[in-house]
């Protein structure tokens, strides 16, 4: 991973997930749920996948998000940072 | 809609993991049959994708240019890069993620899917956004799947 292998995240879906499975996941169990389509820039990476891609917050600070890398599938990782948070919903789209 | 009457003017090559041999000789044949009929090809892939083919091909007689994945996907995204065509080589479900990430990020421009692995159908039903897609079961001999490509680029049959 690029930076975002620098930070301090969380595995909610381990390796060799499918993209459909992480959106299924972060729909499901995370009540704040958001919207964006790839090319998303979060925590300076730009997010690939099929759109719409789920991201989902918990507790107000922390971002699930899934991480595709080329050999190993999607991750499904979970990121604390309030402020990151804050942009995803001013620049999101909201679950209907 | 990108002009498919006219080989383009540049193209861009996804490839995915690099695990299944097909892989590597199709990229070639790929771009070998784009760069003689005059296209500017660029590959992108991880950095051990792109080490294979360059120590495939030192004196870069098929591949000229290549470029790391994360990069050429954010040069795309920032309007820095453009392409007539993308092919993209998809073997598992993140190689599809990153097929539907250039459909989206290049709307406009010819998309080209080979789909391929030990068991390619249940891959190539999870692609439901437009592009043409190739399908076959290659791992090892990239032989059928080859034919597949020269068909659908127009390309004359090889029988070597």
């Amino acid at each position: 991973m690029g930076c975002i292998e620098n930070l301090k995240y969380e595995m909610i879906l381990p390796l060799g997930a499918s993209f459909k499975e992480c959106r299924e996941y972060a729909e499901k169990n995370f009540k704040e749920v958001w919207y964006v389509d790839p090319g998303y820039k979060l925590f300076d990476e730009y997010i690939i996948g099929l759109p719409p891609i789920a991201l989902g917050i918990e507790d107000g600070k922390k971002i699930i998000f899934p991480y595709t890398k080329p050999c190993h599938g999607t991750y499904l990782l979970a990121v604390e940072d309030a402020d990151e948070v804050e942009r995803v919903r001013k620049t999101a789209r909201k679950k209907k | 809609m990108t002009d498919t009457s006219q080989p383009p003017t540049n193209a861009l090559i996804v490839l995915g993991c690099p695990e299944a041999p097909a892989q590597q000789a199709l990229a070639f044949h790929v771009a070998y049959n784009l760069k003689k009929r005059g296209t500017d090809v660029l590959i992108a892939g991880n950095p051990s994708v792109l080490n294979l083919l360059k120590v495939s091909d030192p004196e870069k007689h098929y591949v000229t240019a290549t470029m790391v994945l994360e990069k050429c996907i954010a040069e795309v995204v920032e309007k820095k890069r453009d392409c007539d065509l993308c092919v993209v080589f998809a073997h598992n479900d993140a190689a599809i993620a990153y097929a539907a990430t250039m459909r989206y990020l290049l709307p406009e421009r010819r998309l080209v899917v080979i789909i391929f692995g030990k068991d390619p159908g249940p891959l190539a039903d999870e692609v439901n956004f437009p592009c043409e897609k190739i399908v076959d079961k290659a791992v090892h001999n990239p032989m059928q799947l080859r034919a597949k490509i020269n068909e659908v680029f127009g390309w004359a049959v090889s029988r070597t």
